[in-house]
């Protein structure tokens, strides 16, 4: 089993909601976030001060699939969430070593 | 025909004058008109909505999120507090008498002030409605010396603050200028042309704005931390409030339903409107970016500037002071704040003080006598801008030196200034005890 962490630009979330939709993948947690990568900040004006804004909002997917998935819901992502600007995000892979369902007790891929 | 009727009409005049004195006496005595009694009404209730929720949320937006409770709060406390002061000894001591410098006791409580009391400055409404009108203004007037010190006056200090200022700083100025004392144009005296507040209001509270910022000191990271506004959406809907309250403001000046009071909210919507174009396009010009903060504050500054001139100016003169008015508080606000580097946090002195001492000015200026009787300048009376000069001169000086005193005397009894540790986690949880999401 893998973890999937996608950091994508927040209106890039749907098409990545439906392009993992299409390849079967039933569930998913996003969550609201600000980083910078190679994007850098920008900077806002209010009146008279400037200030730079380093951390700029971007979304986090976590998603769970078995192993011999993982090659295609990682292209998904790339593909969905790509507009070739900077600041398109990254993802990352991770081993689960362990899965449980709460509500039946089913583990490991029975869970995802 | 004509001029038959004026021969005859004097001695109609003279005949019935000696015929019938006591008649005449009648006709002159005060009566209470419905329709102006009913305009002022309403012109209180928009002038109180300009403190709670106007200036609240105006205020609170620009604030940052921590904070944003700990602003409000500032503005409820001059209302509620503000109010009864104003009941119990404000009025009497600015409306009552003609001393130069301040009025009597004879109000005090409002003693005397039956059902049939009538003001002799609003010979047409009840002198209770007139009374509540003024507290709107007293109110508020405190409220925005808020803005300059947000974000780290104790809270206790400014309750002080609220009680003294009020007493000590406005109670005197609205003396001066309307309630009959030495700034109070009258029958063979001149005085200044301030017409719903420009030396009262606004640049009373732009100067003692800028001392208490000078006092209190800078916030915490200033110029080196982000101190963005927490909700800029909250500010515009303050200041729509504002806006709109502004015809009470000024409108309600004329104490009555009439042209004058048409007249004053043509001109001030106008310059509200002239003056958000004009810091907008300034804005656009110079920084590439038509912000929505620099369009609520250049119809804030149009607002503030016109207020002095509505009810003296004719309607396309109200476009020109907008346009000054945005442009100069663009100014202050951008330039000369960095220039002094003072942390008057949001912008009092810019927006409130340069744009009050510019339309105090500027009324001197334009003054039409045939909207308010009186000429400016450009109608050939140059020495009324020479009044209009001297009143700024009294206002700004008497306005910064007992401010400065009073917060002195308060740093004797309480800490002006939060803890450094509470500036950092900011002041609705630690001064009030609530945050506005749990």
């Amino acid at each position: 089993m893998k973890l999937v962490i996608a950091i994508i630009k927040p209106f890039k979330l749907e098409d990545v909601r439906d392009a993992l939709t299409g390849l079967g993948i039933s569930g998913m947690t996003v969550s609201e976030v600000k980083g910078y990568g190679r994007q850098k900040g920008h900077t806002e004006i209010y009146r008279g001060a400037e200030y730079a804004v380093n951390f700029l909002p971007k979304m986090k997917i976590e998603v769970a699939v078995p192993s011999d998935r993982i090659d295609k819901v990682v292209d998904a992502i790339a593909a969905a969430a790509k507009t070739g600007q900077i600041g398109d995000g990254k993802i990352f892979v991770t081993d689960i070593s362990h899965a449980i369902r709460i509500r039946t007790g089913e583990t490991d891929t029975d869970a995802l | 025909m004509r001029k038959t009727l004026h021969l005859v009409a004097p001695l109609v005049v003279l005949t019935s004058a000696s015929l019938a004195t006591p008649a005449l006496a009648e006709a002159a005595a005060p009566k209470v008109d419905s329709g102006d009694t009913a305009w002022m009404i309403a012109a209180t209730g928009f002038v109180l909505m300009m403190s709670i929720p106007g200036l609240a949320l105006f205020y609170a937006g620009m604030v940052r999120k921590k904070n944003v409770l700990a602003t409000m709060a500032q503005t409820v406390v001059c209302v509620g507090l503000g109010s009864v002061l104003w009941f119990a000894i404000g009025y009497t001591l600015a409306f009552t008498g003609e001393g130069a410098l301040i009025g009597t006791l004879e109000r005090l409580f409002l003693a005397g002030m039956g059902m049939d009391a009538i003001h002799p400055a609003a010979k047409t409404i009840p002198e209770a409605v007139f009374m509540i009108y003024q507290m709107t203004f007293a109110v508020i007037t405190v409220a925005l010396v808020a803005g300059s010190v947000a974000d780290r006056m104790r809270f206790s200090a400014f309750v002080w603050f609220c009680v003294l200022w009020l007493l000590i700083v406005y109670v005197p100025i609205a003396h001066w200028v309307w309630g009959g004392g030495w700034l109070t144009p009258g029958d063979n005296k001149p005085g200044i042309l301030d017409f719903a507040g420009g030396t009262v209001v606004h640049l009373n509270a732009g100067v003692a704005g800028l001392v208490a910022a000078l006092v209190l000191g800078s916030r915490r990271g200033y110029g080196t931390e982000n101190l963005a506004p927490y909700d800029l959406s909250m500010a515009v809907i303050g200041t729509g409030l504002l806006w709109v309250g502004w015809f009470g403001f000024n409108g309600g000046s004329a104490l009555g339903a009439n042209s004058r009071a048409g007249f004053a909210i043509v001109a001030t919507h106008l310059a509200a409107s002239t003056g958000a174009m004009t810091w907008m396009f300034l804005e656009w010009w110079s920084r590439g970016k038509p912000s929505v903060l620099g369009m609520i504050s250049g119809a804030v500054a149009g607002l503030g500037t016109i207020t002095p001139a509505s009810g003296f100016v004719l309607p396309w003169q109200g476009v020109i002071i907008g346009f000054i008015a945005g442009a100069f508080c663009f100014w202050a606000c951008t330039k000369l704040k960095l220039m002094c580097k003072y942390d008057d946090s949001l912008d009092v002195f810019g927006v409130h003080g340069v744009g009050g001492a510019t339309g105090v000015l500027l009324t001197g200026v334009f003054a039409a006598a045939a909207v308010g009787e009186t000429a400016g300048l450009l109608e050939g009376n140059g020495k009324q801008l020479l009044y209009q000069l001297y009143g700024i001169i009294a206002v700004t000086l008497w306005s910064g030196v007992a401010t400065f005193v009073i917060l002195k005397v308060i740093n004797l009894m309480v800490p002006l200034r939060v803890t450094d540790e509470t500036e950092r986690s900011g002041l609705d949880i630690a001064l009030h005890g609530e945050s506005i999401h749990s």
